[in-house]
């Protein structure tokens, strides 16, 4: 697909980082204020969606793109199921029980496996909606052919 | 604050019907931002704010996608004459909202006052949910650890949806 006037490539350049900071921000803080892993997922690919349209990308490029998301959400919802089995071997031996210390109440390392949950959440529902995105344009692209 | 949820969700309803009858898709997908948007400040106004960040990104987000796929087909809604069939769909729709909206009210009657929760359950979420989880944004600790099945079977819908996806439009485009 073809990218966007400069106008729109520059202003994309300039905020895309910052959008993508306040996602890890979001994420990170999931478990402190307002947000989580859905919310802040979505933020981060919302980052990347602004890119690959902004700028334009070939079909082959895309593929790439879609292999690495693809394979990144496979991933993070292998590692939180890993992360809720691992619960069955330790403590209350509960299936998702929250097996971490605790910590003090407000510090960021808190909270036990919660932030856990809530990074890998984060990173699957990011590449769940890059890889959605990304093959709907794929094959926008291949059947314009 | 329940007159302007009512205004809210008239404009809710205008959306929606106007994207129904809107008269090609790009116009429609864009009316259904309407939708989406008021229901932000719904959340907002009945102090949601972790489900209104939630709504806003996604709402966004999806907007973005379906323009950017629909952009190129957009074309003319086919005039569909009115004929027998149609008035016999419209009487039974009739039919079943008045139904339904008479068992909605039967329901309705032994609940409490809106915005009065005084379950049980509720309240012992919201006095021992923090020291039990350690997560001071109640939400999160009610989703990740009393509510965890619930998270992960979302994040294993999404997981779906983009597999079905992926599978669908993968084999369309091997012809």
């Amino acid at each position: 697909m073809k990218g966007m006037s400069i106008i729109v490539k520059k202003i994309a350049q300039l905020i895309s980082g910052f959008i993508f900071l306040y996602g890890i921000y979001i994420i990170i803080h999931g478990h402190l204020t307002p947000g989580g892993g859905f919310a802040g997922g979505a933020i981060i690919a919302g980052a990347y969606i602004l890119n690959i349209l902004a700028f334009g990308s070939d079909a082959v490029n895309l593929r790439n793109k879609e292999k690495g998301s693809s394979l990144s959400e496979s991933l993070a919802i292998f590692i939180v199921l890993m992360l809720a089995i691992f619960a069955l071997f330790i403590g209350s031996r509960v299936f998702l029980s929250n097996y971490l210390p605790k910590g003090q109440l407000g510090e960021i390392i808190s909270a036990g496996v919660i932030p856990l949950y809530n990074i890998f959440i984060g990173i699957e529902v990011a590449a769940a909606i890059i890889t959605i995105f990304l093959a709907l344009i794929i094959f926008k692209e291949e059947t314009k052919r | 604050m329940e007159l302007t949820l009512s205004i809210l969700i008239g404009f809710m309803i205008v959306g929606a019907l106007f994207a129904i009858h809107a008269g090609d898709l790009l116009s429609a997908v864009i009316t259904t931002g309407i939708v989406g948007y008021s229901l932000v400040i719904a959340f907002l106004l009945l102090k949601a704010p972790d489900l209104a960040i939630v709504q806003i990104v996604i709402e966004t987000i999806t907007l973005i996608i379906m323009v950017a796929v629909v952009l190129d087909s957009t074309r003319e809604e086919l005039k569909v004459k009115n004929d027998f069939k149609s008035y016999a769909n419209i009487l039974l729709s009739l039919i079943f909202s008045a139904v339904l909206l008479f068992f909605f009210l039967e329901s309705i009657s032994g609940l409490n006052l809106f915005g009065e929760h005084t379950l049980r359950m509720s309240e012992a979420y919201i006095t021992e949910a923090t020291e039990k989880t350690g997560s001071i944004n109640l939400v999160t600790g009610v989703l990740f650890d009393f509510r965890g099945y619930d998270t992960l079977g979302e994040a294993t819908i999404l997981f779906a949806a983009a597999l079905g996806v992926l599978t669908v439009l993968r084999i369309k485009s091997k012809k």
